[in-house]
């Protein structure tokens, strides 16, 4: 079934929209990931203009953020204190984010900075995911080498305006926290993604939390930031597409809930494994875009600077 | 119906006595298209016939060409180039207009039809609809740029040439049809009608197909353009309440 899009302008076939919006859903439950470093992408892949697919998606990830963090409210896996805290960086990366995206919007370099983001984000994020979770798993395989290694106090034990955190079982500066919402803010807002596959490792890696409550927190604080990129797209670029994002987060809110009983029943490591292996995907597919020759070398665009 | 038309200018002919020796008599199959939820593209048939106060005149057959316009639009467009190994866009040409959408159908290939002088004055061709001022001088082999915009938008059905497609009968009835794509602009498409003998122009006539968006999809585009605030927050509302109802439905599908 056909279906035009009023905002993107286009005709598309409403199932495959809906698919697209579940499968990403069950990935974004099972990960605590928005889901939007895959959605993008393939969005771009069936032919929605790029400035639209990256405001809409903001809105879809919403949806199936907010069906997300309902589920890990309930088993009580949300740090919101934390989450609170990262939010207060997110939304100014946010704003920094939108208009650093309308200014290369003008200037034609958009679609490369966002592949770019994608490639530098997605190799680093998941090669680091990728080896320390084999290692972790090589660690539980091994009799009687359970044991966690004590954490070091590193950086985010030195610095001032230290916070507890109960939930995290953290004692630790809230700066750290302020800086990774703040980066991940500016993400959301370029690459149309909530933030999750950099805010996830940050979490365990940077600042030290239980990977138990890290989904959760980074849900409920993708929710607010995702919210705010929608309403500043909306209301300066005009590029939110409502029924693209409605039949997108009808299957995505049905796969979040699918995914989040999934993901419980899954071993961390072996999450995080997966996790950073369909990152490294993403990455290599649009790293060899960029480098091979591509079949059409010139692009339209509205005209610029209006 | 189309005969029947003809018949009428048929008998309506002795009565008239025209300026020129041919002219044109046009019908639409559909003046306006409405582009709502399940719009998959539209075809507008286009027929009519020519009315002579004066037997044949010399010369080769009548040939018709009837092109059809979407609104014009300045279009920038851009060049990738390898740059420190990766393609990036550098040089870009501003189109000064370019149609979202234009056909031109002819009654036979496009040379007999039509001489390359009244391409020029009546900007028929595709290349001829294109206005390009000129590109900086920066950039090398600037009408590259204009071939890919053509070339592209051919390719997404947006520029159509359909040598052929006209059926003409007996020197008089004529009659076209043209497929508008899902991938619609809204806007007057004017759709433009000129009958030729030995390439040169005979008479020509214009006409505009409305094409709009309606119902729901009017409603949307318009609230997203004139109150973005109020649209942004009720897309916010519905995905909220989407994944609340997600999880609500599959708290109850579980117990």
């Amino acid at each position: 079934m056909q279906i035009y899009l009023p905002i993107a302008e286009v005709s598309v076939n409403a199932f495959l929209l809906l698919g697209l919006g579940g499968i990403v859903g069950i990935l974004s439950g099972m990960f605590g990931v928005g889901g939007g470093f895959l959605m993008t992408p393939l969005l771009f892949f069936i032919g929605i203009p790029p400035a639209v697919a990256v405001a809409t998606e903001a809105n879809q990830i919403v949806a199936s953020s907010f069906s997300g963090v309902l589920a890990h409210l309930k088993r009580k896996t949300v740090d919101l204190k934390m989450g609170t805290v990262l939010l207060i960086g997110g939304l100014i990366g946010a704003a920094i984010g939108v208009v650093l995206f309308n200014y290369l919007k003008a200037q034609g370099q958009v679609d490369l900075l966002v592949k770019l983001c994608y490639v530098v984000f997605l190799g680093v994020v998941g090669g680091l995911m990728f080896i320390e979770s084999l290692r972790a798993i090589r660690r539980s395989r091994k009799p009687g080498g359970g044991v966690p290694v004590r954490r070091k106090h590193g950086l985010v034990h030195a610095l001032p305006f230290k916070m507890k955190f109960r939930v995290s079982g953290l004692y630790i500066s809230v700066i750290p926290p302020l800086l990774v919402g703040l980066s991940v803010g500016i993400l959301a807002a370029i690459m149309g993604v909530g933030g999750g596959f950099i805010m996830v490792p940050a979490m365990i890696y940077l600042l030290g939390m239980p990977t138990k409550v890290v989904i959760g927190t980074s849900l409920f604080q993708i929710i607010f930031v995702t919210a705010f990129t929608t309403l500043l797209h909306a209301t300066t670029n005009f590029t939110v597409d409502i029924v693209l994002a409605v039949l997108l987060l009808v299957g995505g809110v049905i796969g979040a809930q699918i995914g989040t009983r999934i993901g419980v029943k899954m071993k961390a490591e072996s999450l995080r494994i997966l996790l950073a292996m369909m990152v490294l995907a993403v990455c290599g597919k649009l790293a060899l875009d960029l480098l091979l020759t591509p079949s059409e070398l010139y692009s339209l665009g509205a005209s610029g600077g209006h | 119906m189309i005969r029947l038309f003809a018949i009428l200018i048929a008998f309506l002919l002795p009565a008239m006595a025209a300026a020129q020796s041919e002219e044109i008599v046009l019908g639409l199959s559909r003046d306006e298209v409405a582009i709502t939820a399940t719009f998959n593209g539209s075809d507008v048939l286009i027929f009519g016939a020519v009315k002579r106060d004066a037997p044949l005149p010399d010369g080769g057959p009548l040939e018709v060409i009837i092109t059809l316009a979407g609104p014009s639009e300045p279009v920038t467009v851009r060049r990738k180039e390898r740059v420190v190994g990766i393609w990036a866009n550098t040089d870009a040409v501003e189109v000064d207009e370019a149609p979202s959408f234009y056909a031109v159908a002819t009654s036979a290939p496009m040379p007999a039809v039509l001489r390359d002088i009244e391409d020029l004055r009546h900007a028929i061709s595709i290349p001829r609809v294109i206005r390009s001022v000129g590109a900086p001088d920066t950039v090398a082999n600037a009408e590259t740029f204009t071939e890919a915009l053509i070339r592209i938008r051919a390719g997404a059905g947006l520029y159509q040439v359909l040598e052929g497609g006209i059926d003409v009968e007996e020197e008089t009835l004529f009659r076209g049809q043209i497929s508008l794509p899902a991938a619609l602009t809204e806007g007057d498409y004017v759709a433009r009608i000129f009958i030729t003998r030995d390439g040169l122009v005979v008479d020509s006539y214009e006409t505009k197909i409305a094409v709009y968006k309606a119902g729901l999809e009017r409603w949307l585009y318009d609230t997203s353009r004139n109150q973005p605030l109020l649209y942004g927050l009720m897309s916010l509302a519905i995905a909220i309440a989407a994944g609340w109802l997600a999880s609500a439905a599959f708290r109850v599908f579980q117990r």
